[in-house]
């Protein structure tokens, strides 16, 4: 039977048992819109900004590890969205974005609404497709699905213009699509693999260094099974928190910038390093040359092949899917003679200790003014550590990331790549959306919260009840925080003036707003807040929290990683 | 070092602006490219020349593989392999230095390809270092204006780019 392009759409996503579309529609998408109306297989969520339907879709899609979906229209609904596609590509998200073009006809020539969509998004996709024949249309989607989701993933733009969506054909969705030109590697070298086992045998201060492609990959079971059979220390990056339990002694908490002093250490002084899906990035490694002064040898599995030597030279590169890899692993490790080297790993993890006892997430606990840090262990003591935490960009990710301890992989939703404040909120609703029973909360500031306040409207209209915590410092505290240790205390526009009352605005929008200015109210709030009498409820805790705290431990940008700032040095 | 990068990709609209666009977003040297589809209509070959470090020619080579459209790529100068580029130029000839630029395109296995009373075009190819040395051996005085191609480049004998 024939359908026209806007039915294919919809049908194409329902074949693929998308739940949630978040969208915003416009002329370019009306046809697409109407089809919708027309259907009850998923649900279409309105937000107010397109920028908020990609990350909700992205939250979707890192809180379930399915394909999150987001719709919007040409021109504006495009260039809103270029801020989540991107923030979805740094973190490597599955996601398909389906954009609204102007009618065939009508490209290039500077249409009503017009953009250059596939080439406005290029950078920061995995791929896009402009379908110009609605015969191609099912196949592109189709092939939109795949690339999203397999090999390393990302987000896929399938730009479709009106008259495409007008036009009819006979509807066939493939099963599935073969590409020559993309086949994303899944097993691992065997040769490699057993040069890799052998290594980490023969380790005597070895580390373990998780990332964000672990929580991806879903090879969190098989991370902790062979870090346990080795008995080695662990260390996760931001994005891999979660990925093997944090309340296990093994984890030496996160490590780079902001890691922990034991984490950063162990990353220094280790002679064998197992990386397993992270990317040595700038943050993680800090310099490179300083990384490079100690001898270690290195083993990178990763399912990006450009990921590995890109900057840390490697010896044993793994190119697999993580799971795939680390089971194959695991069954060498197990029919292996050898054993790990007791002894050597007994003084390794004695010198470990040494530097765990520096105690350095140590904070101020008796201060009369709220510390930050102590709202986000109260909030992990009140919601059990079982909560699914989001959060924005600056000190209170930091925090959120230190202090709250992710004993399961897919709980942390941050933008740890492009960094990009706003998400927490649409972040916090699309993960609600995809577990309605679940804790969610937001940890956020009060800069961060206004750049995608609007979505408090979104989340009235579906009874998302997210629980907001904001750590009010009045400052946009990272950078406050640099200015402070780089550039001579001189706050530079950081202030943050005129601040809306939260607790009012939350109550405009319809929600529950409450103001703590004292730690002695921290946990009656939380408490409250995630009382089965606001369970139906947002709500929108504004807490009043120590102006000039810092994130410690701390290494500056170009510095070496065991060059860190300490708490107590200052 | 100098690489001649060939690679064979999927012949759509916007193939080569996720190539070029690859370049610059990643600050890689172009030296020169040339596209065009190959034998079989659905694919084109690209002959890209850059040049960088060793660390930088693996991870340009691994992302072009990274690219969708990308179907293989083949670092043409870790083998021995053929490399030509074509060069039209238009110089004046008139007077006595109309019959020196015949013998020099000769030298040069040029062909005059387009002749008029005050000009030529001649027509060279061979490597990019043979088409330097024809410029530099005519008084540039003469030159009215000069095309490339970009280098193309080919393995030799068993070694080949293909699906």
């Amino acid at each position: 039977m024939e359908a026209t392009g806007a039915e294919i759409v919809v049908r194409c996503l329902a074949e693929e048992g998308v739940e949630f579309v978040f969208g915003y529609p416009g002329g370019a998408v009306l046809n697409i819109y109407d089809e919708i109306f027309k259907q009850n297989k998923f649900k279409h969520v309105l937000v107010r900004h397109e920028q908020a339907a990609v990350h909700a879709a992205d939250a979707y899609a890192r809180s379930t590890g399915r394909v999150g979906v987001a719709l919007v229209t040409s021109g504006p609904g495009v260039t809103n969205a270029v801020t989540g596609i991107a923030t979805a590509y740094m973190d490597s998200i599955p996601i398909v974005v389906v954009t609204g073009q102007v009618p065939t006809p009508a490209i290039g020539l500077d249409a009503f609404q017009e953009v250059d969509t596939v080439g406005i998004t290029r950078p920061c996709v995995k791929h896009n497709f402009l379908v110009k024949d609605v015969k191609d249309l099912a196949v592109t989607m189709k092939k939109a699905f795949i690339i999203a989701a397999t090999g390393r993933p990302g987000p896929v733009v399938v730009d479709v213009p009106k008259d495409v969506t007008a036009h009819l054909t006979e509807f066939v969705y493939p099963a599935t699509v073969e590409m020559r030109s993309y086949n994303p590697v899944v097993k691992g070298h065997s040769g490699q693999l057993k040069r890799a086992v052998q290594m980490l045998l023969e380790a005597k201060r070895p580390v373990v260094y998780a990332g964000g492609g672990v929580v991806l990959g879903d090879a969190s079971e098989q991370l902790v099974e062979l870090t346990r059979l080795l008995g080695f220390p662990i260390t996760n990056t931001l994005m891999g928190l979660g990925g093997y339990p944090a309340t296990d002694r093994q984890n030496l908490g996160m490590l780079g910038m902001h890691g922990t002093y034991e984490a950063n250490m162990a990353m220094q002084h280790c002679d064998v390093l197992l990386a397993v899906g992270a990317r040595f990035d700038d943050r993680v490694i800090g310099n490179p040359a300083h990384f490079a002064r100690e001898q270690r040898r290195i083993i990178h599995v990763d399912v990006d092949p450009s990921s590995i030597s890109k900057r840390v030279r490697v010896d044993v590169p793994i190119v697999g899917d993580v799971q795939n890899v680390l089971t194959e692993m695991l069954s060498l490790l197990k029919q292996a003679k050898e054993k790990p080297d007791a002894a050597a790993l007994n003084s390794w993890w004695t010198q470990i200790e040494l530097w765990r006892s520096r105690n350095c997430l140590n904070y101020n606990r008796n201060s009369p003014i709220i510390k930050p840090q102590y709202v986000v262990e109260k909030l992990w003591e009140v919601t059990r550590g079982d909560a699914y935490i989001t959060s924005d960009v600056g000190q209170h990710q930091m925090w959120a990331a230190q202090y709250y301890k992710f004993d399961k992989p897919r709980r942390w939703i941050n933008s740890g790549g492009l960094g990009t404040m706003g998400v927490g909120l649409p972040y916090a609703m699309g993960v609600q959306l995809a577990h309605p029973d679940a804790q969610v909360a937001c940890i956020t500031g009060e800069s961060s919260i206004q750049m995608c306040i609007q979505e408090l409207s979104t989340c009235r209209q579906y009874r998302i009840p997210i629980k907001i915590v904001t750590l009010n410092n009045r400052y946009m505290g990272m950078v406050r925080q640099w200015q402070e240790f780089f550039y001579g205390s001189r706050y530079a526009e950081s202030y943050m003036d005129s601040l809306p009352d939260f607790v009012k605005l939350a109550e405009a929008y319809g929600h529950v707003g409450m103001r703590i200015d004292k730690p002695e109210d921290v946990e009656a709030a939380l408490k409250e807040a995630f009382s089965p009498a606001l369970k139906e409820r947002l709500v929108f805790m504004d807490f009043q929290t120590d102006q000039t705290e810092n994130v410690f431990p701390m290494v500056g940008a170009g510095k070496g990683l065991s060059e860190m700032i300490l708490a107590e040095e200052l | 070092m100098r690489h001649i990068i060939s690679l064979l990709m999927e012949n759509e609209a916007g193939a080569l602006s996720r190539v070029a666009g690859l370049f610059s977003a990643r600050a890689y040297n172009i030296e020169s490219l040339t596209v065009a589809p190959t034998e079989d209509a659905t694919m084109s070959r690209m002959t890209i020349v850059t040049t960088g470090s060793e660390d930088v020619i693996e991870q340009i080579t691994k992302q072009l593989n990274k690219l969708v459209d990308v179907i293989k790529v083949m670092d043409l100068t870790e083998g021995s392999h053929i490399e030509r580029e074509l060069m039209l130029v238009k110089v004046k000839a008139v007077g006595p230095g109309r019959e020196e630029m015949k013998r020099t395109a000769d030298i040069f296995r040029g062909r005059i390809i387009d002749v008029t009373d005050s000009t030529y075009t001649i027509e060279l190819t061979g490597t990019g270092s043979k088409l330097d040395a024809f410029l530099e051996a005519i008084d540039p005085a003469f030159i009215i204006e000069t095309v490339r191609t970009g280098a193309s480049g080919i393995g030799r004998g068993e070694r080949s780019l293909k699906v």
